[in-house]
């Protein structure tokens, strides 16, 4: 089926999400949609499948207009969208999520759950998915919630097929997979639309390229571009793709970490039996698939998880079963993993979030009192370093965009005396020009010799950023190598498997 | 020797490792209970016997009375939970789990010894059970509709604060349509529907607001209660009082014994001597958890309850289910108020309910947002009830202000102390805005 999209346009308020986007996929062809964070890809991937109504501009199937009042009119039209946020319902097994919404009933409105197995099983095996009708969508390893999703979209025979940032969840070994069942679909005729950021997922997989910036395409280019001639096309100008830093001048141990365990609600150990240390001038990047303990590693560190064992010490000092106060208080800066909800408080000024973790005495407060012109100096300063794009210190940080909130999260965290610096995935959601600049901030923390932990689950940026790459895997850290270990090793250890030499470092 | 080998040494497992979180609460909670049973039989010691009477004067099969010793009952029971309490003491020491088996054994083993001990400090020292659990069934029949109604809204994703509303309006409409019409069959029937109707009625105010209009959903429910509850003592006071002949003299529904079944000892007469309503309320809770768990009216609705935009994105009308199974809950909930006056012959009166819609939102809760599982826990707070009630006819001696508090305590207990960490809907609470 062949899907054109014609003078796509969608407004919020001033705001034009889309501006006159025109795309054409043909049956059997690949078509990937590149772009920024906030570059309106997903705005218009949403507009095709009838969640937004467009204000301007047709969608035709086969030549045909067609008005899609909900997913349910796109869907019978034979759009399928394996969405970024995976639209599953975790409590409910495959086969239910899957006929959800065009259930098969036997008399009575009875479920008829076999038709439903015999369903999951029959795609499942046509594209070697392997995947347990019976299993509950929560058990699931998300690289198989991913492939739950595109049996759903197939189960409703979709002869277009969207992936809306397929890969940001996936191991490098899962995503050569994804790319592997998006080429077998296109052989069987599907048209497929591929919305990224990741440039080398592009060049790999796209018959054409459609480059999205600021609501506008801005060009097509050929797959066999190069990454910083596509970068550039994103981005509109010319960006460095690698982090410059110096050889690490490496100090003492600082963070030391024996035998650390968090343990969750339920009993699981979230976070199993860790030990490591960090030294002044050094980062160490903990790379792995989200969601293997990487999260709870970095909120025990700051002590925000509430049934931790082991040890952790900072320059002799213990810190585990310390408060979160005590623990910033000797110096350790946090950059959550979700800014929006650990990192910032939406509603207040850029200046009030500059000072949330300093509420409780000088400079900012004195005799209970918030001293505001302390604060406007200090963050008026701090703008202009950090190189916050906002109109003003008294703008609700909630109005920034994703690059500029969390340049404001290091500016509160690295305008402290900081002895150990943890910044869990510093750069998700930041558009590619804060992510020079926040790496930079980064290694400059590090060249001032102060002990990094950095997270991340993009591959590029742990290789980019690390003097040493800790992998973890369900928990355990499969093993620490040093920065420049191969991408192909560390998607091995990333999906578990210990390097069979060279695993320390 | 350099040859490479792949050396799988973490092991691809399907989960994480487990520990067990050790929870002291069970424990905790037996020794207390074991230490304030022992200090009341000990301090208030009663002499004498109790009787458990089996049967009623009209049962066709005749079950001998139980005469149990006060003192010895006590004791015995007290070393009994001594015993289950340390047991479970070993067994968080050696991280298990307190199974609910043992918790459930614990409570029969402590209700057998009160009850002994209350009946023989009395004025009667006689407990007629199949009275006691044949009352414990009635009392709880507003709660079980009322835990239905909790458990489809909640589950479809609205909070229900308003079922205490829906309940007093089911309860004021069944009454005063019952007497208006007058005759004995047609008036009850025609008093369920409009009991019904108007429990409807509050869910569309409860659902315009919370779907449509994305207000607090507690906030409503809450105003709709104050709203409803003064609605129906203004009318009260202001028509029924005067008109009551006419208006608030309900006939009753009529208890219809079902054969042989009826005539089981103990369970009969509790169970089979019901009337209409009551033999409703059974299908209704069979019906809604078939329906909620193995047709496709339950698939939709709890998926709505739990992530309403995956529903949205394969073609399901969030609102729209919201919106209507929100009113089919009200008409659950409204036909549970008709309990109060029709069903069990009482005229209206003001703030008739006293609450139990609330109790019913905690039977939502202690069972986990699964129907059979609230009935159970309804089941158990009406027990509490009924022990109230039959324990100040007997002239016990525990003051009836504390009875009273019973039925409330045991819902604080029951909720707060061993539900644990229940999940219910993710999205209940949480209105859906689609941008």
């Amino acid at each position: 089926m062949k899907l054109e999209l014609r003078g796509i346009t969608k407004r919020f308020g001033s705001l034009v999400a889309n501006d006159h986007i025109d795309l054409t996929v043909e049956a059997g062809e690949i078509h990937c949609l590149l772009g920024e964070n906030g570059a309106g890809k997903s705005t218009l991937m949403n507009v095709l499948y009838g969640l937004y109504q467009a204000d301007e501009g047709e969608i035709l199937l086969d030549d045909v207009v067609q008005h899609f009042a909900g997913p349910g009119d796109a869907m019978k039209a034979g759009i399928g969208m394996v969405h970024q946020h995976f639209m599953l319902i975790p409590v409910f097994t495959v086969a239910e999520n899957v006929m959800l919404g065009h259930e098969s009933t036997k008399a009575g409105g009875f479920l008829d759950l076999q038709a439903a197995r015999a369903k999951v099983r029959e795609i499942s095996d046509r594209f070697g998915f392997d995947v347990d009708p019976d299993a509950l969508v929560d058990d699931l390893p998300v690289g198989v919630q991913q492939r739950v999703e595109i049996i759903k979209a197939l189960s409703r025979d979709a002869k277009v097929l969207v992936f809306d940032e397929p890969t940001a969840v996936l191991t490098p070994q899962e995503t050569d997979e994804l790319m592997a069942i998006m080429r077998q679909l296109r052989e069987s005729g599907t048209a497929i639309v591929f919305i990224t950021h990741k440039l080398r997922e592009v060049r790999e997989v796209a018959d054409r390229i459609t480059v999205v910036r600021l609501g506008k395409v801005v060009g097509e280019a050929s797959p066999t571009a190069s990454n910083v001639e596509l970068a550039s096309l994103m981005v509109g100008r010319a960006v460095e793709l690698t982090v410059q830093k110096d050889p690490p001048k490496l100090g003492e141990p600082a963070l030391v970490v024996e035998g650390l365990s968090v343990i969750d609600h339920i009993g699981q150990l979230v976070v199993n039996d860790v030990s490591f240390e960090v030294r002044r001038g050094e980062i160490l990047a903990v790379a792995g698939v989200q969601g293997n303990g990487q999260t709870e590693l970095t909120e025990a560190l700051v002590g925000l998880q509430p049934r931790v064992q082991g040890s952790i010490s900072l320059d002799g000092e213990v810190l585990s079963g310390a408060s979160v106060r005590k623990i910033l208080d000797s110096g350790v800066g946090f950059v959550p993993e979700d800014r929006n909800e650990d990192g910032l408080v939406g509603e207040f000024s850029i200046a009030e979030n500059l000072m949330l973790d300093r509420s409780n005495g000088a400079p900012f407060v004195k005799a209970a009192n918030v001293q505001r012109g302390v604060l406007e100096q200090f963050a008026t300063e701090k703008v202009a370093e950090f190189d916050v794009r906002t109109p003003g210190i008294d703008t609700k940080v909630g109005r920034l965009s994703g690059g500029n909130q969390q340049k404001v999260v290091l500016a509160r965290e690295l305008s402290r005396e900081l002895r150990l610096l943890v910044a869990a995935q510093p750069t998700r959601g930041v558009d590619v020009g804060s992510i020079e600049f926040i790496h930079k901030r980064i290694v400059a923390a590090r060249d001032a010799g102060v002990p990094v932990v950095v997270v991340s689950t993009e591959l590029d940026e742990v290789t980019a950023l690390a003097d040493r790459i800790m992998v973890m895997y369900r928990g355990r850290i499969v093993g620490i190598v040093p920065g420049d270990t191969p991408r192909d090793v560390l998607g091995l250890m990333m999906a578990g498997e210990v390097p069979a030499e060279g695993a320390a470092a | 020797m350099s040859t490479v080998t792949t050396d799988p040494a973490v092991p691809l497992t399907a989960s994480l490792d487990k520990t067990v979180v050790v929870s002291w609460k069970a424990p905790i909670a037996f020794a207390i209970f074991t230490v304030l049973a022992a200090v009341l039989f000990a301090a208030a010691g009663s002499h004498g016997e109790a009787t458990f009477r089996l049967s009623q004067g009209n049962d066709l099969l005749q079950l001998p009375d139980v005469t149990l010793s006060s003192e010895v009952t006590s004791w015995v029971c007290i070393v009994l939970m001594a015993a289950i309490t340390v047991v479970s003491a070993l067994l968080v020491r050696a991280k298990r789990k307190v199974g609910i088996w043992l918790v459930a054994l614990f409570a029969v083993i402590f209700l057998i010894g009160f009850l002994t001990w209350a009946a023989a400090g009395s004025r009667t020292p006689v407990i007629p059970l199949p009275g006691l659990l044949a009352s414990a069934l009635s009392l709880s029949v507003p709660l079980i509709f009322g835990s239905l109604c909790g458990v489809i809204s909640e589950r479809v994703g609205v909070v229900n604060i308003a079922i205490e509303g829906q309940l007093l309006a089911g309860a004021f409409t069944s009454a005063v349509v019952a007497s208006a019409v007058g005759n004995a069959v047609m008036g009850p029937a025609l008093g369920m529907v409009a009991a019904a109707i108007s429990g409807v009625l509050v869910a569309f105010v409860l659902a315009a607001f919370s779907i449509k209009y994305f207000v607090d959903q507690v906030i409503v429910g809450v105003v709709l209660n104050v709203l409803v509850l003064g609605l129906t003592s203004f009318m009260f006071s202001q028509v029924l009082a005067p008109n009551a002949a006419v208006l608030n003299s309900p006939p009753r529904l009529e208890r219809l014994p079902i054969p042989v079944l009826s005539e089981i000892p103990l369970i009969g007469p509790m169970f089979f001597r019901q009337t209409i309503l009551v033999y409703l309320m059974y299908i209704a809770v069979a019906v809604v958890y078939v329906g909620l768990f193995h047709t496709r009216w339950g698939l939709r609705l709890r998926s709505v309850g739990e992530h309403p935009q995956a529903a949205d994105t394969v073609g399901i009308n969030v609102t729209g289910t919201r919106f209507w199974n929100v009113s089919l809950a009200g008409a659950i909930a409204g036909l549970g108020g008709a309990f109060f006056t029709i069903g069990s012959g009482i005229a209206f009166s003001k703030e008739m309910t006293a609450g139990a819609g609330f109790i019913a939102l905690a039977a939502v809760i202690f069972g986990q947002w699964d129907p059979i599982k609230a009935t159970l826990a309804a089941l158990l707070f009406g027990f509490a009830t009924s022990l109230q009630v039959t324990l100040s006819i007997i002239g016990s001696p525990v003051p009836s202000e504390f009875m009273l508090m019973l039925p409330y305590l045991i819902t604080i207990l029951a909720v707060a102390g061993f539900v644990g960490r229940v999940r219910g809907p993710a999205a209940a609470g949480k209105p859906y805005i689609k941008s």
